[in-house]
């Protein structure tokens, strides 16, 4: 004999009543469960979401104006491309991608375009002194986290120009928008003279709807030798993590670089912080009407035991059982009550989100193994704070009212 | 062994004054057989909790040896009554989702007995009582007389000083009645002090010797 016999045989003898509080506590659990797990797949597909509809964070000369945020970057002023190299080596995190541009007007036979120097991805990792330190060393990708399939290549090659990741990128080769090659009528692998130099055409650029589509990209080093200006930029475009710019992204950039001035898309950002504050909302009151209704039937059922064993009690304490031995036997019964409906509610919760998320949510749902210790904890916890008062009632029953000999 | 000085306990039922012992007296020596008996409401049961320190007095005290009872704190009082004390109840008491050989077990198991002594112990017991093919039987898948027959192992498990008994044959027949107050006679014989509230003449028989409590007074 011991107490977690005592307690195991109670609780199989007496299961009927036990289980309208077990259903309780396990059906709130399984609820919570499934919510959370929704919500972060949710979460982490809308920040994905929301990170793929490009550059949020822009950089650009503190005098600059910011009339238009995605024309910002076309404007005289200018800035170090040093700045680069401090994002890069700083330990911010949620850069996911950084595009420094210089941009100049040309003229195209009679018409004017914007010439746009850009730094391809190569260039990033050429550079020893950017390798194994600073974002590139850090897993960002904050629209990858979770794959949000796009569905064919072709909008993956759109998310991709919005994003401006360009792999590979020669001096002598530039990269038209789709107006322009439109407008102008040369096609991939035609030669443009711009300012004087040849370049030979390796792209056109798919439809954005921005100002991107007038641009003609070339290598940021050759427009800046065209230029004449030296190693400057007009502004640096971050794809910032939408979660870390909640987390104040925004200012640490400026910190970082108080002569620059940092400007985001707020909508975007609003959009990210109101899903998640909605999402936590949810799951807030789910967590309290468990705790209320849970709560509610494990004391109500504990309250009821503890009359029904009244008899039992008393006899334990006649035999030499003292207070603290009765409240441990209550207890360890909310313990187990606890562990079993926060496991199962876990299992029951986890298998919902599973199967049922990706046709509410429509996102691919994942167990989270975390959330295990979540169930638990919450599940033990509100036994056994429900628990609690009615073992310590039983622990201070009047020995001789309960064995009715009087 | 067991003395009572001028114990006196009252209660207030429906806002009157119920007096179940009055300024009783009792010496109880070790290896005595006391039988209590009195009419209904005397305070018999009020004295057997008093004495077994379940119940403190309004006044007086209560020695078990040179040790004050209700001098002690309760976890101390439950420490005495499981080393010191065993109990039977007319009603037998036993758990009703354990077995038999379990509910031998519980005062072991309290005592802090590790639990293949404790099954050994037990089993010693339920045969010497006759139940040894009964151990691992629920109580409701047991008679009446052997349900006392059970709680008769228990009582004895940790080999109590003294036993209070409450009626202990009040709810079986002749012959089962006889079986127990055999076990209490064999018992007491051990050198097991007994004090026994009973209404069964055979059972005051059985005793060394008898009181008798009238409206909370002990006659000798």
């Amino acid at each position: 004999m011991r107490i977690r016999t005592l307690v195991r045989r109670e609780i199989f003898e007496r299961k009927k009543q036990l289980i309208t509080s077990f259903i309780a506590i396990f059906l709130g659990i399984t609820a919570i469960i499934s919510i959370k797990n929704i919500t972060f797949y949710s979460e982490k597909a809308v920040a994905g979401q929301l990170d793929a509809l490009g550059a949020n964070i822009l950089i650009l000369p503190k005098s600059a104006s910011v009339q238009d945020y995605y024309s910002a970057d076309m404007q005289d002023e200018d800035f170090p491309e040093e700045y680069v190299d401090r994002l890069i080596m700083s330990d911010l995190q949620g850069l996911d991608n950084l595009s420094p541009k210089l941009s100049v007007a040309v003229a195209v036979g009679d018409r004017n375009y914007t010439l746009t120097g850009i730094l391809p991805k190569q260039e990033f990792q050429a550079k020893t002194m950017w390798q194994g330190a600073g974002i590139f060393s850090r897993p960002e990708g904050c629209g990858i986290v979770v794959d949000v399939p796009l569905g064919n290549d072709q909008a993956q090659k759109e998310a991709q120009a919005r994003k401006r990741i360009i792999e590979t990128l020669g001096y002598d080769e530039v990269l038209l928008g789709a107006d322009v090659a439109a407008t102008s009528g040369i096609k991939e692998n035609d030669n443009l003279q711009l300012m004087g130099k040849q370049f030979s055409v390796i792209a056109i650029l798919p439809q954005t709807g921005t100002v991107d589509d007038s641009r003609i990209f070339a290598h940021l080093h050759t427009v800046q030798k065209m230029t004449g200006k030296g190693s400057v930029v007009n502004a640096i475009e971050i794809v910032g993590c939408c979660s870390q710019i909640s987390k104040g992204l925004v200012q640490k950039i400026n910190k970082l670089l108080p002569e620059a001035k940092v400007v985001t898309i707020t909508q975007v950002v609003d959009t990210q912080i109101k899903t998640n504050r909605l999402m936590s909302c949810l799951s807030m009151i789910f967590l309290i009407i468990i705790v209320l209704v849970g709560g509610a039937s494990i004391a109500n059922y504990m309250y009821a035991n503890v009359f029904e064993r009244r008899r039992e009690i008393g006899t334990l304490m006649a035999l030499g059982a003292g207070f603290s031995l009765i409240l441990k036997i209550f207890l360890l019964k909310a313990l187990i009550l606890g562990f079993t409906g926060g496991i199962g509610g876990y299992l029951l919760g986890t298998v919902l989100a599973v199967t049922l998320g990706p046709r509410l949510a429509g996102v691919p749902i994942m167990p989270l193994p975390i959330l295990l210790v979540w169930a638990t904890g919450i599940s033990v916890a509100v036994a056994f704070i429900a628990s609690y008062f009615p073992a310590r009632s039983a622990s201070k029953l009047d020995p001789c009212t309960t064995l009715q000999e009087i | 062994m067991l003395r009572m000085k001028a114990v006196s306990k009252t209660y207030n039922h429906r806002n009157k004054v119920v007096n179940a012992l009055r300024e009783a007296t009792l010496d109880i020596p070790e290896g005595d057989f006391v039988a209590v008996v009195g009419p209904s409401g005397s305070g018999k049961s009020t004295l057997l909790l008093v004495l077994g320190g379940m119940l403190s007095p309004t006044k007086g005290q209560i020695f078990l040896g040179e040790q004050s009872l209700y001098n002690l704190k309760s976890e101390e009082r439950a420490r005495l009554r499981r080393e010191k004390i065993g109990f039977l109840f007319q009603t037998f008491n036993l758990v009703p989702y354990l077995t038999a050989l379990e509910n031998v077990q519980l005062p072991l198991f309290l005592a802090g007995m590790n639990e293949e002594d404790q099954k050994r112990r037990a089993t010693t017991l339920l045969e010497r009582v006759g139940l040894g093919d009964r151990i691992h039987h629920k109580p409701q898948e047991l008679s009446v007389g052997q349900q006392q027959r059970v709680a008769v192992a228990r009582m004895i498990a940790n080999e109590p000083a003294i036993i209070l008994a409450d009626e202990p044959t009040g709810n079986l027949d002749p012959d089962t009645s006889l079986q127990i107050l055999n076990f209490l006679d064999e018992i007491n014989r051990e050198g097991h002090t007994i004090v026994m509230v009973t209404h069964d003449p055979r059972g005051a028989q059985k005793a060394k010797r008898t009181l008798e409590l009238v409206g909370g007074c002990i006659h000798a």
